[in-house]
């Protein structure tokens, strides 16, 4: 197989062989094409979205199709959060908490109004965080209240397509010192 | 966070579950004192989902506060839509078009069926079949097709508005109703023989947490939690609103108090509101769908109270009102927080095992019951 037929999204080069192929190619690019094809999100639904995102595990949706369909309970086995509603300040330590059990590399999507900028409770409130950027940070925001299954779908894929281009996470620095 | 880990004086082990747990639906945190397997004490730490919705209303018009309610019980979203704006009616002392009523009914029980369809997916989930999730999300589906096309949203649709509704109903809604009604009366039979006469699914839940008829009203539950120990307590019976005493309907009731029995309950209210809806939808009466009123809209000085009866039991909506265009104060009464002041009670005496199944009978949304 020469490069230029070879599949247009496979990392590196594979030359043919009798009996199999041989991929070369920066062992980093290979590793994140194999990271963002098998994603584990973390069950962590706080209020509304959580319902859409149940609606885009179910059947019609299916987000198994892009190797999300690994739900994990615990923050230990899971790769990704899906901060599907909104954070107030009591959760606030519990999300921070959550985020800092999970093994690297790891990946947060603020899905909806809420975990974006406080939403419709952005007003007002005395109790909601503005955004759950404030707490931990965020790789991809999905706009809605709460947005349809397919806007969480594509929200899904950009942070594929996000982590294959090996893109590097911003990182927060707070007084110099560099928060994971 | 409250850290409460360790054993107590007697030697009991207190151990946590949640906020973030599965099956605790939500952000609910449970303090529970075991002895061995047994559960000695469960205690409800509330509000990581508090968002102070009700704070926030009184600096909304009446008009706008009832988006927010939408985010409360968002699986009875309709419902909750529905008791702000008839009390807010009840204020302005407008009367609701025919139509308007009927369009209503026929979504609050849409509605019903939908919260219900989740809860049954969600609580086999619970126990650990995972497969009538997506039976549930199949005929859930269906329905948010209804609602997307006549109110534009899937899930929080804020369709009801003082005077009546906002739009009218679309063209396709006849026709996708009638499919949705014909799909799940042929469906139900396949959930009964999937969950309901489960050998495995009966013998973790028969005889499992027992609520007493007057446990249920001290502790002041309502909804099919109440209803499964023998409770009459359906508010579209008991106080009819909106026309539901011409319906032909029966509350579904049962005097067991066990979770079979609050399982139960809620399958027969599935049938129950496929009824009405089939009484409904070829009688929509011609007319407006909304009434005239104002564009700024102010309530009298005074204090006006309704209630509905939401899928999870009796929602209430109290306005106290100054006079001005925005309420002085806005009281919701949610039917999650009475039932789950229940849950101690049903559980002290179980084992811990069987915690989830009775939690997952009582349908808990927590956005509701921290508000």
């Amino acid at each position: 197989m020469s490069a230029e037929t070879q599949p247009a999204k496979f990392p590196g080069l594979v030359q043919e062989t009798a009996g199999g192929g041989i991929l070369s190619g920066p062992l980093e690019d290979v590793i994140n094409w194999a990271r963002s094809n098998s994603l584990w999100p973390l069950t962590f639904a706080t209020s509304c979205c959580g319902i859409e995102m149940m609606s885009t595990a179910g059947a019609r949706y299916d987000f198994s199709r892009f190797g999300f369909e690994v739900a994990r309970a615990t923050p230990r086995q899971a790769d990704l959060i899906i901060i599907a509603g909104t954070i107030v300040n009591k959760m606030a330590p519990v999300l921070k908490r959550l985020y800092d059990q999970m093994a690297d590399p790891k990946y947060v999507i603020a899905m909806g109004a809420c975990a974006i900028s406080g939403g419709p409770f952005f007003y007002n409130t005395y109790s909601v965080v503005k955004g759950a950027d404030h707490v931990i940070p965020v790789d991809v925001y999905v706009a809605g209240c709460p947005p349809r299954p397919e806007a969480l779908l594509h929200a899904l894929i950009t942070l594929q397509e996000k982590i294959k281009s090996g893109g590097k996470r911003e990182r927060i620095e707070i007084d110099g010192s560099t928060l994971k | 966070m409250v850290e409460e880990i360790g054993t107590t004086d007697e030697g009991d082990l207190i151990i946590n579950i949640g906020p973030q747990h599965p099956a605790t639906h939500g952000v609910l945190h449970l303090v529970i004192t075991l002895n061995g397997e047994t559960v000695r004490k469960v205690e409800p730490h509330l509000g990581y989902i508090h968002r102070s919705i009700e704070k926030m209303c009184e600096s909304l018009s009446y008009r706008q506060f009832i988006y927010s309610t939408s985010r409360m019980d968002y699986l009875s979203s309709h419902i909750n839509n529905h008791c702000c704006a008839m009390t807010v009616e009840k204020g302005l002392q407008l009367e609701v078009p025919e139509r308007a009523a009927v369009i209503r009914i026929l979504m609050d029980e849409l509605t019903r069926i939908a919260s219900h369809v989740l809860w049954w997916g969600a609580m086999a989930m619970d126990i650990g079949a995972f497969t009538p999730f997506f039976h549930a999300f199949r005929e859930r589906e269906m329905i948010n097709d209804i609602m997307e096309e006549t109110c534009g949203a899937r899930l929080t649709m804020n369709y009801m508005v003082p005077g009546g509704v906002q739009f009218d109903l679309h063209p396709n809604f006849h026709r996708r109703v009638k499919a949705f009604v014909k799909q799940l009366r042929n469906k139900l039979p396949e959930y009964d023989e999937l969950v309901t006469h489960n050998a495995i699914f009966k013998s973790r839940t028969k005889g499992v947490g027992i609520l007493s008829k007057e446990d249920a009203i001290s502790y002041g539950c309502s909804g099919p939690t109440a209803r499964a120990s023998g409770v009459d307590c359906d508010i579209r019976k008991t106080y009819p609103y909106e026309g539901y005493e011409k319906l032909q309907f029966e509350q579904a009731m049962s005097t067991d108090g066990d979770t079979y029995s609050r399982y139960l309950v809620r399958m027969v209210e599935m049938r129950q509101s496929l009824s009405i809806i089939e009484q409904l939808i070829d009688n929509i009466p011609e007319g407006d769908f909304q009434a005239k009123t104002k564009a700024v809209l102010k309530l009298p000085k005074g204090e006006f109270y309704s209630r509905v009866e939401t899928a999870r039991g009796e929602f209430g909506v109290y306005i106290v009102s100054e006079g001005g265009t925005t309420p002085y104060r806005i009281k919701f009464r949610s039917p999650g927080f009475s039932n789950l002041s229940a849950l101690d009670h049903t559980v002290r005496g179980q084992k811990i095992g069987d915690l989830v199944a009775i939690m997952g009978s009582f349908d808990l949304v927590i956005p509701d019951i921290d508000r």
